[in-house]
């Protein structure tokens, strides 16, 4: 997690009930904003300058569509994992992550003797064959620093209904 | 739930400029739809038409802020588990009926079964792990990203 994160986040009950309302979607009308602020019993100029700060300090990532990568055409779906020297995968994975395939790009804690990857970076891609070389061109990104590598292809969603938080 | 298997053959040039267009940063004005719409030469109704019925056939998931839970004081971790496939169905019900599993993925690997748990606290998370191996009586894996170096869900059609 970024340093900056426990900055000015702070929530009041007015930006939680906002999150709630839009957490489902956007209102598909002419003035979404006002049709928000209208719901809350807020002036449509007091939903977007909250939805600005969330945007700002990070709530809010950002505003737009999610597609549903299978319905785009991207079936194959490759979690690449990566045991990268711990002294170079800071480096290294801001380089995985600023690849155009790339998804998402984390590292996390190994799980020896069973897991020794502290490497994540998602693939997606039209089929096996072009996931199969993207990972090779990480391979090739991290070179020596990388002592071994797995490619986990998801072969079923079992659920996927988002992250929400109650209201 | 799964993914609805909406084909991608059914998308016109159009829809496919309008699903990369929306990925992007969506303006915080008070005609939004009408400003998309002008950058890619369609009214704003036929722009709503067309994006009503993207998220009718499931082509997209949703349509508005992404919100990074963690920073509104929640948690999100990617968990694991070696399910044997005797007992997959059954673990796929047990793991699906807790609130706290956001999505779940089976994967080829003998750490079959990846999942996201999200909790509105981060204690939440430790309980809901201990619940998740209580019901099932297999361990969980817990890989907390101890780094983020990119996220960003973005895929042209």
């Amino acid at each position: 997690m970024k340093r900056e994160a426990k900055l000015d986040t702070e929530l009041d009950a007015t930006d939680r009930r906002l999150m709630v309302a839009t957490q489902a979607g956007l209102p598909r009308v002419p003035r979404p904003y006002d049709a928000l602020g209208d719901r809350l019993g807020m002036a449509p100029e007091e939903v977007l300058r909250r939805l600005q700060r969330m945007l700002d300090c990070g709530v809010i990532r950002r505003i737009g569509a999610v597609p549903n990568h299978y319905a785009i055409g991207y079936t194959a779906n490759g979690m690449s994992v990566w045991d990268v020297d711990d002294s170079r995968v800071d480096a290294l994975g801001a380089q995985v992550g600023a690849l155009e395939f790339v998804t998402h790009c984390y590292r996390r804690p190994r799980r020896l003797p069973d897991w020794p990857y502290n490497l994540f970076a998602m693939v997606h891609s039209q089929n096996r064959d072009e996931v199969a070389a993207r990972v090779a061109q990480i391979a090739a990104l991290l070179g020596d620093a990388c002592r071994t590598h797995d490619v986990l292809y998801s072969s079923a969603i079992l659920k996927k209904t988002g992250l929400r938080i109650a209201g | 739930m799964r993914e609805a298997t909406a084909s991608a053959a059914t998308l016109d040039e159009i829809d496919r400029k309008l699903i990369n267009a929306l990925q992007g940063d969506f303006p915080l004005v008070p005609e939004p739809y009408r400003q998309v719409a002008e950058t890619l030469g369609l009214s704003e109704t036929e722009l709503l038409r067309r994006l009503d019925s993207l998220l009718e056939r499931r082509v997209l998931t949703r349509f508005g802020p992404m919100f990074q839970i963690e920073r509104a004081g929640g948690a999100f971790v990617l968990a694991a588990m070696r399910v044997p496939e005797a007992d997959f169905e059954r673990v796929v019900a047990q793991v699906n009926a807790f609130p706290e599993v956001a999505h779940n993925y089976r994967r080829e690997h003998a750490l079959n079964m990846w999942f996201v748990l999200a909790t509105a606290t981060p204690q939440g998370i430790a309980e809901a792990i201990a619940a998740i191996e209580a019901a099932t009586g297999l361990p969980v894996f817990a890989f907390p990203k101890e780094r983020e170096y990119f996220v960003e869900m973005k895929l042209r059609a």
